[in-house]
């Protein structure tokens, strides 16, 4: 039965996920507070908090509508041995791979036109953005494929569920990798 | 189709969409960075990023996905001229719904780093900076899916692949852009009184 096109009806289907989903992103927040000191100190990291999130975020709503979509057409089974759950973590990890480098050059460049001193040396943050964007992306198929498998599990609509789920768990996920490879790498 | 197969379509299909909310996200960074002294200033704000721009992206993705599937449906019809009954409550409604969760984001935030013994501005501040950034970036945002979807579907396009893409992109710049107006007015305001 879908939503009435009406305020009351689309705030009571909207709200308490939306409320849901803040207290899931407040999470990333604090671990972003956590190392606010050194964001500010080396603000070419600061420049990467919003793309990683987001690049994040998209790899994990891309691979889930391609998910949905096969499982509505019933071309998806759940088995390691099936084509188009190999083909889909493949191409979410050579997206990563080709994304990341430039997200890390650009953020870079970025800083320097804009503050003239990046602080960090090029490579620092093109190697940091690489190694956040590769465990993101190992870690947005896992999820994925968790969220659709639960999804089928309870017959519930991938469309309705997973793909929200996903996003705004690979958004969080962006900001503790973040943090991590920063705590390691710089 | 062969795992090569499904790889390089779902790659070929993806990247575009990445590469233009890279961009986006890429500008929503440098004025972040640019913020640093009204991230100083108002304590806690750095916690309630994340939130603000999930929420954007949330309220009016769902804005997006529900316009394009009423006009698949016929129920709305690709102009905004016409006083559209049902895309006034959509517009409407998320709007509402996006300046109430900003403001949740905010009230939670404060009280959690309260709890924390973290440094935190006054509530009133958190919640001012996310009423009027959630209010400011919802009128451009709502103005800016009605109308590319619109312009999409009338050119052709299939209005689901246009909302992701363009909400995500502009979701960022403008949450970004809008919570840097509205730290600005609040701390302007504080300093008046």
């Amino acid at each position: 039965m879908p939503t009435e096109w009406t305020v009351r009806d689309i705030t009571r289907a909207m709200l308490p996920v939306l409320l849901v989903l803040t207290l899931v992103e407040l999470g990333s927040g604090l671990v972003l507070g956590s190392f606010e000191a050194q964001l500010l100190q080396y603000p070419s990291l600061l420049v990467l908090v919003p793309v990683t999130i987001g690049t994040a975020g998209n790899l994990g709503s891309v691979l889930a509508a391609r998910l949905s979509t096969s499982f509505h057409l019933g071309t998806l089974s759940f088995s390691p041995a099936d084509d188009e759950l190999t083909g889909n973590a493949i191409a979410t990890l050579a997206l990563a791979i080709t994304v990341f480098p430039v997200i890390g050059a650009g953020a870079w460049l970025a800083t320097l036109v804009v503050s003239s001193d990046p602080a960090l040396t090029f490579w620092t943050v093109v190697v940091v953005a690489l190694s956040s964007g590769i465990s993101l992306a190992v870690l947005a198929v896992l999820v994925t494929f968790t969220a659709t498998y639960v999804a089928y599990r309870f017959g519930l609509d991938p469309d309705d569920v997973v793909i929200p789920v996903v996003t705004n768990v690979c958004d969080v996920l962006g900001v503790v990798v973040l943090f991590v490879v920063a705590q390691l790498l710089v | 189709m062969t795992v090569r197969d499904v790889a390089v379509e779902a790659y070929k299909e993806a990247l575009p969409a990445l590469a233009a909310s890279l961009v986006g996200g890429l500008i929503a960074g440098v004025v972040l960075s640019g913020m640093r002294a009204e991230l100083r200033a108002v304590p806690g704000l750095l916690v309630l990023v994340p939130a603000l721009l999930a929420t954007r992206g949330n309220v009016y993705g769902s804005l997006g996905a529900r316009i394009a599937t009423g006009l698949h449906q016929g129920l709305v019809e690709p102009h905004v001229t016409s006083g559209d009954e049902r895309l006034r409550a959509a517009a409407t409604a998320a709007l509402a719904n996006g300046v109430l969760t900003s403001t949740f984001a905010a009230v939670v935030a404060f009280f959690l780093l309260t709890l924390l013994g973290s440094a935190v501005a006054p509530l009133p501040v958190l919640v001012g900076i996310a009423i009027i950034a959630g209010l400011l970036s919802g009128i451009v945002l709502t103005v800016v899916v009605v109308t590319v979807v619109f312009a999409g579907y009338r050119r052709g396009r299939n209005p689901d692949t246009i909302v992701g893409p363009v909400v995500t992109t502009t979701g960022d710049v403008f949450g970004i852009l809008f919570l840097l107006v509205a730290v600005r007015t609040v701390l302007a305001l504080a300093g008046v009184f």
